[in-house]
């Protein structure tokens, strides 16, 4: 699975920083940055949680 | 045999249990209902995004609203009255037809609404945020280029409508009746900085006067506010009046149920109101361990948590399983201008607060609240990372003087 986040809708509330650290990062210049951009299986249900709990609906999940 | 679920309130906290019930194994009916004909819709661009430029509703819908979770959706349908002993709930839909509906689990998500001033109900350019319609209505009024808007009340969507205002080029007034806007929220002296970043704005701020009555023309037979009277004597001219002064839980309906209200439903530590009845979003009262009090949460993060837990709630019940208590830290956020606002935990006035990084004249700081030794609330502006991060010290119960070093070392 693959990380794809909207930059264009993502506002840096951190959110899924919160849940997801493995793959999520927001740094001292407020932007966010994604670590690891296909992450392994076991990280889903935490990718899932951030997906649903973003502010701005800014992350889906690929499956390719 | 299947069961039918019931969820009332098809907004984040209704359409978030109905989607964890689905997914988590309800295999029979869902019928959610909501007398807001658009509903399924995000709330928090009303203040913002969707006031500021043209967007079309549908841009705003719920995520659980495009997924195909085969939930029966019945819009215009408003829940009138509950009998727990028949498992059974009355309707009303909006072209009058009156019906009921059985269920074998329900859960109560009816939110709140807006309050209103009193006496002006019908008075053109007086409006409150709270669904699509207000917004549109608003906007409406916005678009027309009014003189000025004055926004009765400085809390959190009071603070995003004066913002997004001033982001439209319009002169604004904020009014609010206390010295200190969000003092119970924030604590004084934070709630000073919020203050001072509409000040920096352009915002015509006047602290610790209400409202004495607004000044009315009629036109054509319509009542239309021109200005709003202080109670400091003062008149402030203006085409719009937005009011955000709080909000009331719509729990009339559920009036000699036999469910206990107060400012709520309450329900238990797990969100259980009832047997086979739970409760989620801005209507559930609940008692916190964490912090000691019976509260309920008026958060768009706390809506989805609570969805979910109501629905694993119940059917924890159905499964005889044990249940699990609904107990998560709270966080919000709220855009002002180009400043965020981000608040963890549930901070109360007479709390420690401690700025610990950054700079507060420079409104990007991180403030730290403290209670009896420990750390309950962490508040940031424009410092995302470090109110995520420091959230994770609520949770572990992190004492106040600990928790403050770690963040001065952040």
């Amino acid at each position: 699975m693959r990380v794809v986040v909207d930059f264009d809708l993502c506002e840096s509330n951190a959110v899924c920083m919160g849940i997801a650290p493995e793959i999520f990062e927001v740094r001292d210049d407020d932007f966010l940055y994604i670590l690891d951009e296909n992450p392994s299986e076991s990280l889903r249900a935490k990718l899932e949680e951030s997906v649903q709990r973003c502010p701005k609906q800014a992350i889906s999940i690929a499956e390719d | 045999m299947t069961s039918t679920a019931v969820v009332v309130g098809a907004s984040l906290a209704g359409m978030n249990a109905a989607r964890t019930l689905r997914l988590e194994g309800h295999e029979g009916a869902i019928i959610v209902i909501d007398p807001d004909l658009r509903a399924q819709y995000d709330r928090p661009p009303l203040s913002k995004q969707f006031l500021a430029e043209d967007l079309d509703p549908e841009r705003i819908m719920l995520q659980s609203a495009k997924e195909d979770l085969g939930l029966d959706v019945r819009l215009g349908t408003r829940a009138t009255a509950l009998d727990l002993g028949e498992h059974r709930l009355s309707t009303q839909h909006v072209d009058g037809a009156l019906s009921s509906l059985q269920y074998d689990s329900l859960v109560i998500a009816t939110g709140a609404s807006a309050r209103r001033l009193p006496e002006t109900a019908g008075v053109a350019g007086v409006h409150v945020v709270r669904t699509v319609d207000d917004s549109l209505a608003l906007r409406a009024d916005l678009d027309a280029g009014p003189r000025r808007v004055v926004v009765i009340g400085a809390g959190f969507i009071g603070g995003e409508v004066a913002a997004t205002c001033r982001g439209r080029g319009l002169e604004v007034t904020l009014v609010e009746a206390m010295p200190v806007p969000l003092e119970r929220a924030l604590g004084a002296a934070m709630g000073e900085v919020c203050a001072r970043v509409h000040v920096e704005h352009g915002v015509d701020v006047r602290l610790g006067t209400g409202v004495e009555k607004l000044e009315t023309i009629t036109v054509d037979g319509i009542d239309r506010v021109v200005g709003v009277h202080l109670t400091d004597g003062t008149l402030v001219e203006a085409d719009v009046v937005v009011v955000g002064i709080g909000v009331t839980v719509n729990t009339g309906w559920l009036e000699g149920s036999g469910l206990t209200l107060d400012d709520g439903i309450v329900c238990d530590d797990t969100l259980l109101a009832a047997p086979g009845v739970a409760a989620a979003g801005d209507i559930a009262r609940y008692y916190s361990h964490r912090f000691d009090r019976s509260f309920r949460i008026e958060h768009w993060e706390h809506a989805i948590a609570g969805g979910e837990a109501a629905a694993r709630r119940l059917l924890a019940e159905q499964r005889g399983e044990a249940p699990t208590i609904f107990d998560p830290v709270p966080w919000f956020w709220s855009d002002q201008y180009d400043r965020k606002i981000q608040l963890s935990g549930r901070p109360e006035a007479t709390d420690i607060a401690r700025v610990v990084h950054g700079s507060v004249e420079e409104f990007r700081f991180v403030t730290m609240y403290g209670r009896e030794g420990r750390l309950v609330g962490v508040l940031g502006m424009n410092r995302p990372r470090h109110v995520i991060q420091l959230r994770g010290l609520i949770e572990e119960g992190a004492s106040f003087e600990d928790a403050c070093a770690r963040a001065e070392a952040m």
